[in-house]
């Protein structure tokens, strides 16, 4: 059936019904770690999707010539070069959010959600479609990180990528911050209110 | 003492779970029941006091600027500390499949219940994180390596152990909203014991 493979599902479906980290459950570290801000969720969203799309593709030429029993070795080598071009580019580029990503760029390597695709998708399928499931997937991550990166951001700090978003009078009113907001278990908490939304509209992911 | 207040400080403080969201996905997957989390719990331990060593002598002797000095004085200028994330995952894939094949020979028992979870430790991202960790923050000696590894490994067996007991009891007493059964309310249960957990900041021996 490799021919019959639908490409508009295999795009769209990560991006809700199907998506990496709120129904897969893959890939969660990240999103937790990195959220306190707009700004690093976005690039760190961006680097897996590369990351993602590349490796997929790698993995898909190849998957004929890789011996099963040694296939998460050569995977975790393609994925590791990968990451290692994408930690420079950002060194060069963008090196504060960088410091800011500290480890997170290297722990992409051992993202769920690279091993999981390329495990579940990439070891199956022709190059083509292995593509649009990378970047597919990507998205519907990328999707999350900035929904929780964009609440955390505006009522932990009252700002947006940097630029003040809550004026000034509402603080002269009495209005405070939410600190907790900027501490880590609250992610948590934001992806939990998601997956309860995004469950409610979609009746057949409840599980009983 | 200084490191045995790291180790004291690598499980509660800066615990893998519950203040760096490290290891998140095996704990999620595998938190059902408390004898499969605390299997899991072990191998993870075991698996950063081995690989946290090697990646340190590795780092210390191959891999950061100049550490090539001992080879002769020509060296002293070469950094290679671009290829620390390969070089580690590298350590840590072979090591899991060298304790694989150890526990295998030597204890089918043990083989035959940590069985499925060994290879799953490869990737799980505490072990990566504590090695980059430690690169980091530049520990000074094999024996702080341990001892973080040793804090780090423990932990993490406490939270996955913790979460594996309470989600047992919810499952059978307690009656939650249908969209948020299974991993939501696990979300949560997370978050409410990372905020637990913070009421150790600050602890030192």
């Amino acid at each position: 059936m490799a021919d019959k493979i639908n490409y508009k599902s295999v795009f769209f479906n990560p991006f809700s019904k199907n998506n990496p980290v709120i129904v897969q459950v893959l890939g969660i570290c990240s999103v937790l770690a990195v959220t306190a801000q707009l700004e690093p969720a976005i690039v760190m969203g961006m680097s897996v999707i590369a990351v993602l799309a590349f490796s997929n593709v790698i993995i898909s030429l190849l998957r004929n010539t890789i011996p099963t029993n040694i296939r998460i070795i050569v995977q975790l080598v393609v994925v590791a070069g990968l990451v290692v071009i994408v930690d420079q580019l950002l060194k060069a580029y963008t090196y504060d959010v960088s410091k800011q990503l500290s480890v997170f760029i290297g722990l992409i390597i051992t993202n769920c959600i690279l091993m999981g695709r390329l495990e579940a998708f990439a070891m199956a399928n022709s190059p083509w479609p292995s593509f649009l499931d990378g970047i597919g997937n990507g998205i519907g991550y990328t999707i999350i990180l900035v929904i929780v990166g964009f609440f955390r951001e505006l009522l932990g700090s009252g700002t947006l990528l940097g630029y003040q978003i809550v004026p000034q009078w509402c603080y002269d009113h009495g209005y405070v911050n939410n600190g907790l907001m900027i501490l880590p278990p609250m992610a948590l908490i934001v992806v939990a209110c998601i997956i309860w939304v995004h469950r409610l509209c979609n009746k057949d992911l409840q599980e009983d | 003492m200084e490191n045995l207040n790291l180790f004291i400080r690598s499980i509660f403080v800066d615990n893998m779970i519950f203040a760096y969201f490290l290891g998140m996905c095996s704990f999620l997957a595998v938190s059902k029941n408390v004898k499969t989390a605390l299997g899991l719990g072990v191998a993870v331990t075991f698996m950063l006091v081995v690989t946290l060593p090697i990646n340190y002598l590795l780092n210390t002797y191959v891999l950061s600027a100049g550490a090539l000095t001992w080879l002769g004085p020509e060296y002293a200028d070469v950094d290679l500390s671009f290829l620390s994330l390969i070089m580690f995952i590298a350590v840590i894939a072979s090591m899991t499949q060298l304790v694989e094949m150890a526990v295998e020979k030597f204890s089918p028992s043990l083989y035959a219940s940590l069985g499925i979870f060994l290879p799953l430790i490869a990737v799980n991202c505490a072990i990566l994180g504590g090695s980059l960790f430690m690169q980091q923050r530049e520990f000074s000696s094999i024996g702080t390596a341990i001892c973080a590894g040793g804090g780090w490994g423990l932990g993490w067996l406490l939270a996955i152990t913790a979460i594996a007991a309470i989600r047992e009891r919810l499952a059978t007493y307690s009656n939650i909203p249908k969209p948020l059964r299974g991993i939501g309310i696990t979300f949560i249960l997370t978050a409410l014991m990372g905020i637990a957990f913070m009421s150790f900041l600050g602890i030192k021996l």
